[in-house]
């Protein structure tokens, strides 16, 4: 029994080396470029303080652990409940049965307003009744579109998914596609394969449709150039997310393939990969006004008894296009993570 | 009971017969070929050959040299991660860790290297410690309280999931971490963890290398040291190991932190291949290591297995995953494919080694 301690001992010892090893290079292993120091100096969008009472909103999303898109979203959302006052909850569950939850507790917690996403609008209507029974206003954001006024909602921000996909498909006729692959992320997500469909619908050339696995970079790398090497006929890759599109620029270049890539949705990185010409164009959804307006709107409904779309039409966010035109312009914000 | 578990599989690989058996009339009567056939990863070399001569006939693309380096290196990304669960699994024990800690490793060297803007290796190394440290955890951990290795792992893997979310947002103020491709030694570092060369016109990733020459070493380690041994004996059973001399809780641990080294490696792959690191990733991956181990013929209750069996079990995986879209079937039904051809290969695999053995 007794021996288990010696080897024990022994293998902390070159733990506890490496781990002075790297403490005493850090002095002499700086970077000369990138890092920390090249980004600082970058301050975030502020405007004044509203002096209106202190109010609570909740926001409740779909969002699924460690997305960007997401991030974006609740970075508007603060932004706007730092300018108005206003303590923001921020929840989310990507099961619908939880994100409903999720909003039960927000009705418990008697927050001023509710802003959620309807990516699953069934799920959520008897809890939505809820609010609007315990006198709670309720915006809907991001998806939802064709449900929010069935559900009695205040106002809508977002975009129509198929409608950008549309807008995307009459881009790439624009840009003179004959063969292009849309590249699905998460199988059996409503919102992205509606996003494909509105692409079909208006593209004039042949659409394919690829599942990937989105959790996994190596996987999404390698199915891609699978299907690139497949078909080469395959002229436009088209992605639904910016890490997506990333990778599938590797793809190309794995398979050999002559494919331009084209994305929905941006980040920093790829504000890069539209300037450099890697990227074609992103078309954006805005997700930072997303959450700005649908806090701000609350904040406008309680303290002045508006209501944006005067409660009939929704708010479109997007689908505003990036490509090399306009890049330029977008980049210092994209830099903060704000767009 | 449990010493014979621990000598068998080590005296029967060589192909020359260990000095001793000499005697045993069973082995004696059955033929090289029955004999082969018994071998853990015969049935599933046969399961990978049926599966790869299917989507040769119904894949053209396939036959190409460079479909198969891509192949290739889809298995390798899941090979070099099998090894060690395979090698645990041998143990005894599984890592449900396993699939979001190279997401933990990626991140704590990209935000080292970043945030402290310092030369990306510095990053490496710290990522290096942090795996190890998590792998020595979950052993500690087990061997200390007697918990099963699922509920161990099942905690360290939730728990991780929420640290690489949570860390990455406090410390980016992103759930993604930062472009660290135009640092120092970041060029060094992809040549290292993942650079590609051609060989006669086709582009065969470093990873592939790095994932022959990891289950070269862990063969050796496992059928002629004495530490495979060990490994062989703890997975069989735990306290006649103990009892006749073999530091059960060091083999555990050690186990562990083998699995938190794969779990760098990989890491570090992603983060080399593909610059910056989403902090959600990873999650349903440590299903497809301990499935790709199982395929590949390791017990799930522990003492017995191979390192070639998980080999072609990672690239079984890699063939169907690949094999379905090179075959361009309609890609709703993906996952249903990937799943009946996994089982229907193991069934094989399962059929290889009942025939083997029937008298």
């Amino acid at each position: 029994m007794d021996r288990s301690s010696h080897p024990r001992s022994r293998r902390f010892a070159p733990v506890v080396a490496v781990a002075a090893a790297a403490a005493l290079t850090l002095a002499g292993c700086s970077s000369s470029s990138g890092g920390k120091k090249a980004e600082e100096g970058a301050a975030n969008a502020s405007a004044g303080k509203a002096t209106t009472p202190r109010m609570t909103v909740a926001l409740v999303t779909h969002q699924a652990p460690g997305d960007t898109f997401w991030d974006t979203v609740r970075k508007g959302a603060e932004a706007a409940a730092a300018k108005d006052n206003i303590k923001l909850v921020y929840s989310a569950d990507p099961n619908a049965g939880n994100q409903a939850n999720l909003v039960q507790t927000a009705i418990d917690q008697k927050v001023d307003g509710i802003a959620v996403t309807l990516a699953k609008p069934d799920a959520l209507k008897g809890v939505i009744g809820k609010a609007e029974q315990a006198g709670i206003p309720v915006v809907g954001l991001n998806s939802g579109l064709s449900d929010w006024k069935k559900l009695n909602l205040l106002e809508f921000f977002g975009q129509d998914e198929s409608v950008a996909g549309e807008a995307f498909g009459k881009k790439l006729n624009e840009v003179g596609a004959k063969h292009a692959l849309c590249v699905i992320q998460e199988q059996g997500n409503v919102g992205l394969t509606q996003r494909c469909d509105g692409v079909e619908k208006t593209f004039d050339g042949k659409l394919d449709v690829q599942n990937v696995n989105g959790a996994d970079k190596p996987s999404v790398k390698s199915t891609l150039t699978a299907k690139l090497k497949q078909d080469s006929s395959i002229d436009y890759v088209v992605t639904l997310g910016a890490p997506f599109a990333l990778t599938a620029v590797q793809s190309v270049s794995d398979a050999g393939s002559k494919a331009k890539v084209a994305t929905f949705d941006l980040n920093k990185e790829l504000i890069g990969a539209v300037k450099s010409g890697d990227i074609q164009f992103a078309v954006d959804q805005q997700p930072y006004l997303q959450g700005y307006l649908a806090v701000d709107g609350l904040w406008l409904y309680k303290n002045n008894g508006n209501y944006s779309g005067g409660g009939e039409q929704p708010v479109l966010t997007g689908p505003a296009f990036v490509d090399k035109s306009n890049v330029d312009k977008i980049a210092e914000f994209a830099a903060k993570g704000t767009r | 009971m449990s010493m014979t578990q621990q000598a068998e599989p080590a005296v029967t690989s060589p192909p020359v017969s260990g000095p001793g058996k000499e005697k045993d009339g069973r082995t004696r009567q059955r033929s090289l070929v029955l004999r082969l056939l018994a071998r853990p990863e015969v049935g599933v070399f046969l399961g990978a050959l049926a599966i790869l001569v299917f989507f040769l006939i119904m894949a053209p693309t396939l036959r190409q040299g460079s479909s198969m380096s891509t192949v290739l290196y889809q298995s390798s990304t899941i090979g070099i991660m099998v090894l060690p669960v395979a090698l645990l699994m041998i143990g005894g024990e599984f890592d449900l860790s396993s699939g979001v800690a190279p997401v933990a490793s990626a991140l704590t060297a990209s935000m080292t290297a970043f945030e402290l803007t310092l030369n990306v290796w510095v990053g490496v190394i710290a990522a290096l410690v942090v795996s190890l440290a998590i792998g020595f955890f979950n052993g500690w951990l087990l061997v200390k309280t007697g918990l099963p290795s699922f509920l161990v792992t099942l905690g360290t893997f939730m728990g991780l999931q929420g640290v690489n979310l949570a860390v990455t947002k406090l410390v980016t103020g992103n759930v993604a971490t930062d472009d660290i491709s135009d640092m120092d030694g970041f060029d060094q570092a992809r040549a290292v963890f993942a650079s590609s060369f051609d060989v006669g016109g086709v582009n065969v990733k470093i990873t592939v290398l790095w994932w022959l020459a990891f289950a070269a070493l862990a063969t050796w380690v496992l059928l002629r040291t004495k530490y495979g041994n060990w490994i062989f004996a703890v997975g069989g059973n735990k306290d006649s190991a103990r009892a006749v001399g073999v530091p059960v809780n060091f083999t555990k641990i050690s186990l562990f932190v083998l699995v938190g080294f794969g779990a760098w490696f990989v890491g570090m792959h992603n983060l080399f291949q593909y610059n910056t690191v989403q902090s959600g990733e990873g999650v349903g991956n440590e299903l497809i290591y301990i499935a790709a181990a199982v395929v590949g013929g390791c017990l799930l209750t522990g003492g017995y297995g191979t390192i070639i069996g998980p080999v072609f079990g990672a690239f079984m995986f890699g063939l169907v995953q690949l094999g379905i879209v090179y075959a361009t079937w309609n890609p709703d039904w993906f996952k249903t494919f990937l799943g009946v051809m996994l089982v229907g290969a193991t069934l094989v695999n399962l059929w290889v080694r009942k025939q083997a053995t029937r008298r």
